[in-house]
């Protein structure tokens, strides 16, 4: 009768000390995660913080609060020491980034539907094409393409930066709307075509708004590439009043001899934000875009 | 007027894979046609190359009187429902109906009037607002039923759309397809149906009439009864009934009367089946359905004498498994008539009682005991 109760004192004392066990193991990862966590952040915080400081205290002190909280760095910054403020330069990144975007989003579209979807003569081969582009390195590229570029008469314009991928020129992307189209079964196509959908009209009513998640996928890869690139605009580009804004970051380096760093942090600050908000609004069609498949039966 | 023919119709797939030879196929305005055989006998190519997804490698389709060889599939005055129901993930029901109107850019009061008319037969008022994915599978079949019923097709197409369905849910979807092909038949605008299925119950209770293929080609069209009271050959005898028809070599002679040889038996052919036989003597296959042999004391005149293997007990009847030599046999007697003492490894008689007892061509399957 008295063992009873003994047994499960016992336990209970047991799953007591299991649960302080996995409560304390999980308070280390956690704390782990953390300090790894905030060690990688670190650089932009500071930078966050830094932009906000006088150009004197960025070097007197590691600490990234602000001793003397100031925007004159943002305001100097805007104005950069050129005839153009920094809008101009957002401009000039936006006028690359909205016709590559789109035009992206259409062609590779189009190529991967193809692909995907149809049988052509040659399209073995054609498609081994496509994919060995993927693996040639760019720098090889990078000559043959600037001389053919001067030949049109393109260079100092921003059509060598956005056209090329305009025009499916991304085999990455060609590559990752295929293998998300390949997850999709032909079914609903066919279903369409009998409702009396032509080539054209099922793409658009039926494929397209089942890879919107690839295509978000697509969009943003290619604003956060863009928005970043900066060797395609320092080869093309030579007329200041064209930068967009990675190179204009540069400008501020090269012309001042005494470095303006607190300006420089400022605008380093401004030109990530676009990149952070278009992801964060983007950001639950990304993940469903990157992990194939996003079709639920 | 919307019959089908199909005239000499062949495929021949990408890979050189010859999957149908050459056939021909008859279906009447309104008529319920059943596809049904085996798994990869080309019912689904089949089917898909009346509806214009397969291209076709020779022969002709009409409809009515067109020739729809090369017409798209929009232009077919065909509807087709899915195996996998495939609804258009991220439109409403409301807009899975209406969207093959749309694209016939039929007015927009019409479009309203006929998802309403179409949700009402189909009981799927309540789930026009829904997404596919919000939908259990009977649903979605029925709204799958309906995006092919609101176009008012000429022919509908249906591949296996039963099959994703729990076994309750089959027959009761069963019913709801063949109560609206007689209801539209009533309604004075009947529709020509090409159903696809390889579940034989689903083919005999549909169909008006049941088209068996086997490999690419067919192998007998005719309506229920007839497949199953007179299979044209083997296959067909084989393919329709539960449990399957017995099929076993046996030795044909005829002095006097047709005699038969089984294991080194011999029994006299039941009369009725020296009425139908059309056969010369020699080495043919023997077919009895098990419902039509009784099981009589060793030795009894007439019967072939075997050993019972098994004994299924299912209620109202009994199946007897019973090997005649090496041949095995099965034979389902009514519960009351089986002497219920007799055990695994008893010997017994088995008579054929000659109703519907075939023979087939040992060489080439015919049935040669069809003569009238
Ligand atoms: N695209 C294709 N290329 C080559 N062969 C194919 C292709 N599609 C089907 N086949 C072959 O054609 C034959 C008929 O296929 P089909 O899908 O019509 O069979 P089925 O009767 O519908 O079978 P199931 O009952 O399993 O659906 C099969 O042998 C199959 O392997
Ligand atoms: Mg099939």
């Amino acid at each position: 009768m008295t063992a009873m109760p003994q047994i499960s004192a016992d336990t209970l004392a047991n799953m007591e000390k299991q649960r302080r066990r996995t409560r304390i193991s999980s308070a280390f990862r956690y704390s782990l995660l953390i300090i790894v966590g905030l060690i990688m952040v670190y650089p932009l915080i500071w930078m966050f913080g830094a932009s906000f400081k006088t150009n004197a205290e960025i070097f007197s002190s590691p600490s990234f609060w602000p001793k003397e909280p100031t925007v004159q760095g943002y305001i100097d910054g805007w104005k950069t020491s050129t005839p153009y403020t920094f809008a101009k330069f957002f401009m000039n990144s936006m006028m690359i980034i909205i016709p590559k975007m789109i035009g992206t989003a259409i062609s590779c579209t189009l190529v991967a539907y193809g692909f995907a979807r149809f049988d052509f003569p040659f399209k073995k081969i054609i498609f081994s094409t496509v994919i060995a582009t993927l693996l040639l390195p760019n720098v090889v590229t990078r000559i043959p393409q600037y001389l053919l570029f001067r030949d049109i008469g393109w260079l100092d314009s921003f059509l060598p930066l956005w056209v090329p991928s305009a025009l499916a020129g991304d085999a990455f992307f060609v590559f990752m709307l295929i293998q998300f189209l390949r997850a999709i079964p032909r079914d609903m196509e066919e279903a369409a075509r009998v409702d009396g959908a032509n080539t054209l009209q099922t793409l658009i009513y039926i494929v397209v708004p089942m890879l919107t998640p690839a295509l978000i996928s697509v969009c943003l890869f290619q604003f956060m590439w863009t928005m970043n690139d900066f060797l395609g605009p320092l080869i093309y580009l030579s007329s200041v009043e064209n930068y967009p804004i990675s190179l204009a970051l540069k400008l501020s380096i090269d012309t001042t001899e005494a470095f303006a760093w607190n300006q420089i942090l400022a605008m380093s600050c401004l030109a990530l934000a676009p990149s952070l908000i278009v992801f964060f609004m983007a950001q639950k069609y990304f993940i469903e875009g990157i992990s194939t498949g996003g079709v639920k039966g | 007027m919307a019959e089908l023919q199909l005239k000499s119709v062949e495929k021949m797939y990408g890979n050189g894979f010859k999957a149908v030879h050459g056939i021909d196929l008859d279906v009447k305005d309104g008529e319920f046609m059943v596809l049904v055989g085996p798994s990869g006998c080309a019912k689904s190519t089949t089917l898909r190359m009346i509806a214009g997804l397969e291209t076709i490698s020779g022969g002709e389709i009409r409809i009515g009187d067109k020739i729809i060889n090369d017409l798209t599939p929009g232009k077919r005055g065909i509807a087709m429902v899915f195996q996998n129901y495939a609804l258009y993930p991220h439109m409403k029901v409301r807009k899975n109906l209406s969207f093959g109107l749309k694209l016939k850019r039929k007015p927009k009061d019409e479009i309203e009037a006929s998802t309403g008319e179409v949700s009402g037969i189909l009981e799927i008022d309540e789930l026009l607002d829904r997404l596919p994915k919000q939908l259990s599978g009977g649903q979605a079949q029925r709204v799958a039923v309906g995006r092919a019923l609101i176009k008012s097709p000429e022919v509908f197409l249906f591949d296996e759309p039963l099959s994703n369905l729990d076994a309750k849910l089959r027959a009761s979807m069963r019913v709801r397809i063949t109560d609206l092909h007689k209801r539209l038949r009533d309604e004075g605008r009947p529709a020509t149906v090409i159903y696809v299925t390889h579940d034989q119950v689903e083919a005999m209770t549909m169909g008006d009439r049941i088209c068996v293929m086997k490999d690419g080609h067919i192998m007998q069209v005719a309506d229920p009864v007839t497949l199953y009271e007179k299979p044209a050959n083997a296959f067909v005898a084989g393919f329709i009934g539960m449990p399957e028809m017995n099929l076993a070599d046996a030795e044909l002679t005829m002095d006097g009367t047709p005699k038969l040889t089984l294991a080194g038996q011999t029994i006299t052919a039941p009369a009725d089946l020296s009425a139908r036989l059309n056969a010369a003597p020699g080495p043919v296959t023997l077919g009895i359905r098990p419902q039509h042999m009784t099981i009589e004391t060793d030795g009894a005149a007439d019967a072939f004498s075997g050993v019972i293997h098994n004994i299924e007990f299912m209620g109202h009847e009994v199946n007897v498994h019973v090997t005649i030599g090496d041949a095995a046999f099965i034979a389902v007697v009514p519960t009351e008539k089986f002497n219920l003492k007799l055990q695994r490894g008893d010997r017994v008689g088995l008579r054929p009682t000659g109703v519907q007892m075939h023979i087939f061509d040992k060489a080439s399957g015919e049935n040669v005991s069809l003569a009238e």
